[in-house]
């Protein structure tokens, strides 16, 4: 997944070391103008870097990676060899997003959970979506991750996302565009909080003299969010967070936000349901538990109603659930809203519910369900990236310009065999931050997670996770596939770049 | 607290302790070889794995390959490096319940080790690298006192590292008084194989606190006194069965819905033999019997934990006790 890094370097200023590595292209640079200068909310950095010596900089970067190592800040691959634990690369650099692009982005956020949320609703209740063919109901009802059990079923303020994770990218044009939701169980805000603490033990003064707003109320909100789903009739709600273990590769997260929140970190064998009530097994007894903030996909949560040979969940789960008698968070079924081929809609979702238009626009998507789509994305599979609808994490995917021809073969024999399953999308330039690359400083590709919590109110703690493709020309920036992460900051004030480019 | 956790920070200090015993044991073990010329150093290192409850290896005994055996060798569940990779699993598992300070502790011991390797410190000075562990293992002792708050969780390290030292020090003591007291009347004199003796305080880490109490005049008897009955030593079996039962008393405290029972009772029972007990006695009786003994009730103790607090029967816990409606 190497792009043929050709940039046009003519008439492009030579930059001072540590930048002589840094060229331009066509992505938009978060740093540099298309002029070569610094943009104004990065010129500070532009200068510290410029001054610091070679030698401070590696030793910050090792400082840093010494952190994280030791306080165990690690993820688990999978496929190669089995529970390797392995420290996420982090990037020293901040990508500073100003006042003014965050102020968008949590509006675009905030209409397309609440649009989101009255879909999921809609399709698990009336459906009147599908009645008004807003949507198209056998794309619904063909989604793997639509589950009918959940047909009916009243769930707390009808909030069925409650935490979700939403991937951005930043366009040529330098406007944010949304590339995928993630509403079933979205993961990486623990890095985001761990990497802005190790962000301030390395480079304190440089944090202090921008004025960066603060993210670490997070467990707060998430603990606030989550309370406001109780069960009524229980003042004093017990709240658990239920993770498939130890070995699973966001397991750090789990037990890092349980620590965060003050609430115990449970697995499935430490549950039990009698008489649709949940408890969780202590030494002082069995104790009642209202709300569940689950880590564990839809299908391994209830063997009695889902897969039957899981371990990691709670026989009975699922009746509890129907019976009112504790809440889930996300809840069931949340993944038919994430699905690829229905993020297509959302545009359309948002207007149908709200009478609005998407504040953050989509990716340009293709349904392979369609002929005309099909047959174009057939011819032109080197240019564009097909993705699996039901998929995360960076697989089950093709990136075209960088795949080799077998690749292309086994993807188009899938596509042909299963229209429904896939999507294309072209291949996006997505903007590119600077990152320290053996002691030198060059752009690399870089995408934007921001946290979204839906309870009461909205909350969304300014900033989130950006994800590096640290291997020069990458696009994939999923830890599972070799990208790393940076701190992201979010400027006090409303000086938006856009504007004030000279 | 959930049951799982306590398990796992019972574990994970057994664990711990182990280790630490173990670094101590090699280590004393190969300081007093430099000073022991002649007899048979076979016989030695096969008292030592005894004493480690360890299992003689097939093939050649040497201190190289002993020293190997049990610090590095992963095969070796009894192994230092696989009592420290084991208690930071468990820790692992409990990471959200122990404070951030004790598992970056247990992780850089853990990551210490891994990388050690026996070609390096044999060649080092394996003294150096045993006493990092010790120390490694004192330290991260202390960051739990520290920085852990004394709650049940704290009481179930306890447990779990009080409870490892009476069984070892009891397996320890057995091994060496079957060895070297083999006549009644070597009790109160002089003992014949003076630094064995020596090496017994020392692997006890209580050499110095014998000499205060006893001076360094060394006699089987005191030692035996001493490292069964003194109360204020924190290796001896009376001093680790009181702090045992202080923190099962504290766990029933606050696990207070329920009726404890059978854990409780057997380690009342243990620590009021030690705390009456005459030293007199034991040893004019069977002094190997009555150390098995210690080792039977603490296994007993082990299975009463379960039962009460961690492997419970549902059905019990739905009815006698009824559930606690939080």
């Amino acid at each position: 997944m190497i792009v043929p890094d050709t940039p046009d370097t003519t008439g492009q200023p030579t930059l001072p070391s540590p930048f002589s590595n840094y060229t331009l292209d066509a992505a938009f640079d978060e740093m540099l103008g298309t002029d070569g200068r610094p943009r104004p909310h990065y010129q500070e950095l532009y200068h510290r870097l410029l001054e610091m010596p070679a030698e401070t900089l590696y030793q910050r970067q090792q400082a840093a990676n010494t952190a994280f190592l030791n306080q165990g800040i690690t993820f688990t691959v999978y496929g190669d060899d089995e529970g390797t634990e392995r420290i996420w690369p982090y990037d020293l650099l901040p990508r500073i997003i100003t006042g003014g692009e965050w102020e968008t982005i949590e509006r675009g956020l905030t209409q397309r959970i609440t649009a989101l949320n009255l879909f999921l609703k809609d399709l698990y209740h009336d459906g009147r979506i599908l009645s008004d063919r807003v949507v198209p109901r056998w794309l619904v009802y063909s989604c793997k991750h639509f589950r009918r059990e959940m047909h009916g079923v009243h769930v707390p303020h009808d909030i069925y996302v409650a935490v979700d994770g939403t991937d951005l990218v930043r366009l040529p044009d330098g406007r944010f565009a949304v590339l995928e939701d993630n509403l079933r169980v979205p993961s990486g805000v623990s890095y985001m909080l761990a990497n802005r603490q190790v962000m301030k033990r390395t480079f304190p003064s440089l944090f202090g003299s921008y004025g960066v707003r603060p993210i670490d109320h997070y467990g707060q909100a998430l603990l606030g969010t989550l309370l406001s789903l109780a069960p009524a009739g229980r003042p004093e709600p017990v709240i658990a967070l239920l993770t498939p273990g130890v070995y699973n590769s966001a397991y750090f997260e789990h037990a890092f936000l349980a620590r965060q929140m003050g609430i115990e970190l449970v697995e499935g064998r430490d549950l039990l349901v009698h008489d649709n009530i949940v408890h969780m097994r202590t030494t002082g007894g069995l104790k009642r538990i209202d709300v569940i903030y689950r880590r564990i996909d839809d299908d391994y949560l209830d063997p009695l109603a889902f897969q039957r040979d899981s371990t990691l969940g709670v026989p009975g789960l699922l009746n509890a659930y129907r019976a009112g008698n504790v809440a889930l968070a996300n809840a069931i079924g949340t993944g038919v809203a994430d699905d690829k081929a229905i993020y297509a809609y959302v545009p359309a979702i948002i207007r149908y519910y709200l009478g609005e238009e998407a504040i953050l626009p989509n990716v340009e998507t293709h349904l392979l369900s369609d002929e005309t789509s099909r047959k174009y994305t057939l011819e032109h599979l080197e240019e564009l990236v097909i993705k699996a609808v039901g998929e995360s994490g960076g697989y089950g995917m093709l990136i075209g310009p960088y795949s080799t021809s077998s690749q292309r073969e086994e993807f188009r024999q899938q596509i042909i065999a299963n229209p429904r399953n896939y999507i294309a999308q072209p291949t996006l330039a997505f903007s590119r931050a600077p990152c320290i690359i053996d002691n030198q400083i060059e752009p690399r590709h870089v995408d934007l997670r921001p946290f979204v919590l839906f309870g009461e109110h909205v909350t969304i703690v300014p900033g989130g996770l950006t994800r590096v493709a640290l291997k020069r020309g990458s696009l994939v920036v999923n830890s599972s596939q070799g990208g790393g992460s940076k701190d992201t900051w979010v400027l006090v004030g409303t000086t938006n770049v856009m504007n004030s480019e000279a | 607290m959930l049951s799982r956790v306590a398990e796992s920070l019972y574990w994970m200090s057994r664990y711990l302790e182990r280790a630490e015993h173990t670094a101590r044991l090699i280590d004393v073990h190969l300081n007093q070889m430099l000073d022991q010329t002649g007899g048979d150093e076979n016989l030695r290192w096969q008292r030592l794995l005894r004493s480690l409850r360890t299992s003689l290896p097939a093939g050649e005994i040497d201190a190289y390959s002993i020293t190997r055996l049990l610090t590095f060798d992963e095969t070796n569940t009894s192994s230092i490096v696989s009592g420290i990779a084991a208690a930071r699993e468990n820790a692992r598992q409990v990471r959200e319940r122990i404070s951030s300070e004790m598992w970056e502790q247990l992780n850089r011991l853990f990551l210490q080790v891994k990388q050690a390797s026996m070609e390096r410190i044999w060649h080092a000075e394996p003294h150096k690298f045993l006493n990092s562990v010790k120390e490694g293992i004192y330290l991260f002792q202390g960051i739990t006192d520290a920085t852990m708050s004394h709650s049940e969780g704290w009481h179930f390290i306890r447990v779990g590292r009080f409870l490892e030292r009476t069984t070892a020090t009891a397996v320890l003591l057995d091994t060496h008084f079957s060895v070297f007291l083999t006549e009644q009347s070597e009790y109160d004199n002089e003992p014949l194989d003076y630094l064995s003796w020596v090496e017994l305080l020392r692997s006890c880490a209580s050499f110095e606190a014998y000499c205060k109490v006893y001076t360094a005049a060394i006699r089987p008897a005191h030692i035996a006194e001493f490292l069964l009955l003194n109360a204020e030593t924190p290796r001896s079996i009376r001093f680790s069965c009181a702090m045992m039962q202080n923190a099962l008393q504290a766990i029933s405290k606050a696990t207070s819905t329920r009726n404890t029972g059978r854990a409780e009772r057997l380690v009342g029972r243990l620590r009021a033999a030690l705390d009456y007990d005459q030293i007199e006695e034991i040893l004019s009786g069977n002094m190997h019997e009555y150390l098995e003994n210690i080792q039977r009730q603490c296994a007993l103790i082990h299975s009463g934990i379960y039962q009460a607090y961690i492997a419970y029967p549902i059905e019990v816990a739905l009815t006698s006790r009824g559930a606690a409606q939080g």
